[in-house]
């Protein structure tokens, strides 16, 4: 993968076969999701691999110590993803699993949106336009003082709307901020329907390139691919960086891919559940 | 007041390394001594209000002191979620200022003129308002800025207004601050109406109508004891501000009074902005005065309710 814009069309790339890890991954994320029975499962599945590339092999951080001075900040702006994000910090330490197991309950810690009191989440998120202007502020800080943390946001495409992201952009850009990785998690959908239709972002890369970043395109599904990009940063070292990532809304579970059905859904019946696990190949 | 303002942003910037300045697109040579010494501290980041209050709090959720300086009604309603779920949900210190508070930009019409600032900031889980009455009591009242917890919107007037505060009584947020006693009416005020509110009391002492002034520099969190003390003898109660009476300090005056439940009930008046976007340029002051905001009309009113004529509660504009 080339560490440059590389001119990839914006259709959905032929990822590999998710790999066991990758359908245990979201095996568990429909556990937690039955647990509140309600949730952003299309706009979860799509960031999977993004955030296992970051939790397995990229960020620094300490769970048991989930404040560390030393660690990377990330930041998930498009907060509705976050089951996916509450799988990985569960499954690393940062709060007991059990938890998963209480998503939207009034007895749990974990709700339908990213929130700061909970170990691990930078920011509180779910309005969307709000994580990278924070970690615009976080990078700076970092830079202020000298230290070699890092900073990493997750925006949506449909979040790609929002005035702030581009106000954030050109402050980015701005600031030389290197140490600032921004990744588009860019399944061509929102809520209503594809972007195309409802805002298109294309040329969605050229656009982040035009604001001063450094950019990469990359099958957001392809772990290695993904690995590479990320072992690699930043791109330029004058500039902050935005990788975008080509995602499949509701990725793994071929009813749900693309299906704005899925985007948020509630209410869902054994019966879904049961045809949702079978989908995974899981019990 | 707000030179005030900002040379104290410098001066305690100098003492504590965690004090950054961000303005967005601020007027030419602002703080340009912070900028020559603190250079990495001052932070310039264009009319993007959202952008610059979430950088503040990402700032500040690292443990810097972030002071956001802009005009009222931009640091108030353009950035309005962000002040709110940035700022305030994560509860972080960051310091919104806000230029012209009120009718101060009259001149330059409605887009400008910051009438329900107050309401929103104080409908804001976390967030506490301060609206000084001059620069005296601005510099006693900087300071404290710095270790205050939580989010707070620093309300300026217009610069070279009146000196009315009192040096010798120390500044606390959250404390009300007696000016003045009286037997038969009490005013309350915030910001730049202590003037108004003074001049109307000394215009009653006159007319031998005993009159108290209470200054409620903070709106929030509203120094609840101290408004319930000083109405506890007192029938008459008038409250004074540049600013819609939507939500502001006699909205919350009226709604302590109201569930304070005295008896017999106290007679009271907002005196303040109506319902409406004012329709005149001018200058601040003949806003003031084409909508009554002044010590004469406060007077007529206190009177009035002192007097026991409670149809003065009721304003042409209500």
């Amino acid at each position: 993968m080339s560490a440059s814009h590389t001119g990839m069309n914006s259709t959905p790339s032929m990822s590999p076969d998710l790999d066991a890890r990758s359908l245990g991954l979201r095996s568990k994320m429909l556990q937690t999701m039955a647990a509140g029975n309600r949730g952003h499962l299309g706009s979860a599945f799509s960031l999977v691999e993004i955030l296992r590339v970051l939790y397995d092999e990229v960020l620094r951080y300490d769970a048991r110590d989930a404040k560390w001075p030393g660690r990377d900040r990330c930041i998930l702006s498009k907060g509705h993803g976050c089951i996916a994000l509450y799988v990985f910090l569960a499954e690393k330490g940062f709060f007991p699993e059990s938890e998963l197991n209480k998503f939207c309950l009034s007895d749990g810690i974990l709700g339908g949106h990213p929130d700061h009191k909970v170990p691990g989440i930078e920011a509180s998120t779910g309005s969307l336009g709000h994580g990278l202007p924070i970690g615009l502020g976080m990078a700076i800080n970092s830079r202020y003082e000298g230290t070699d943390s890092r900073t990493f946001v997750i925006i949506g495409d449909g979040e790609s709307n929002e005035g702030s992201i581009w106000e954030a952009a050109l402050s980015a850009g701005k600031h030389r901020l290197s140490n600032l990785t921004v990744l588009v998690d860019y399944n061509k959908h929102q809520s209503y329907s594809s972007t195309l239709e409802v805002q298109d972002l294309e040329p969605l890369a050229d656009k982040w390139e035009a604001f001063g970043f450094a950019t990469a395109e990359v099958d957001g599904h392809d772990v290695e691919a993904l690995s590479s990009v990320l072992h690699n940063l930043p791109i330029n070292q004058e500039k902050p960086t935005a990788i975008i990532c080509h995602t499949v809304k509701g990725k793994g579970i071929e009813f749900i891919e693309n299906d704005m059905e899925w985007h948020h859904k509630s209410r869902i019946s054994d019966e879904e559940l049961e045809s949702l696990y079978a989908a995974l190949g899981a019990n | 007041m707000r030179q005030m303002c900002l040379d104290m942003v410098y001066e305690l910037a100098k003492e504590d390394p965690r004090i950054f300045f961000i303005g967005s697109d601020l007027g030419a040579n602002t703080l340009d001594k912070f900028k020559e010494e603190m250079p990495r501290r001052f932070l310039m980041e264009g009319i993007s209000e959202a952008n610059v209050v979430g950088v503040a709090t990402g700032l500040a959720l690292e443990g810097k002191i972030p002071y956001v300086n802009t005009i009222a009604t931009f640091i108030t309603r353009r950035c309005y979620e962000q002040v709110v779920l940035d700022a305030s949900l994560h509860n972080v210190n960051v310091r919104l200022i806000g230029n012209g508070g009120g009718l101060v930009y009259a001149p330059l019409g409605p887009t400008h003129l910051a009438i329900e600032d107050l309401a929103i900031m104080r409908a804001i889980p976390n967030m506490t308002i301060v609206a000084p009455a001059d620069a005296d009591e601005m510099r006693r009242f900087m300071p404290q800025t710095v270790d205050h917890q939580g989010p707070i919107y620093i309300r300026l007037g217009k610069g070279y207004d009146p000196i009315v505060s009192d040096d010798n009584v120390p500044f606390e947020i959250g404390k009300a601050i007696p000016m003045r006693q009286g037997s038969d009416a009490l005013i309350l005020t915030t910001g730049i109406t202590l003037k108004t509110g003074l001049e109307a009391a000394g215009m009653l002492e006159e007319q031998s109508i005993s009159t108290g002034v209470l200054h409620v520099h903070t709106i929030k969190p509203l120094d609840v004891d101290a408004i319930l003390e000083y109405c506890a003898n007192i029938r008459a109660v008038v409250s004074v501000e540049e600013h819609t009476v939507i939500g502001g300090l006699g909205s919350a005056v009226a709604e302590i009074i109201a569930e304070a439940g005295f008896d017999p009930a106290k007679r009271f008046k907002r005196v303040g902005l109506p319902d409406v976007f004012p329709d005149q340029y001018g200058s601040q002051d003949s806003l003031m005065e084409r909508y009554s905001i002044t010590a004469i009309e406060v007077a007529r009113v206190t009177k009035g309710l002192a007097e026991g004529r409670p149809d003065m509660a009721f304003s042409i504009e209500a």
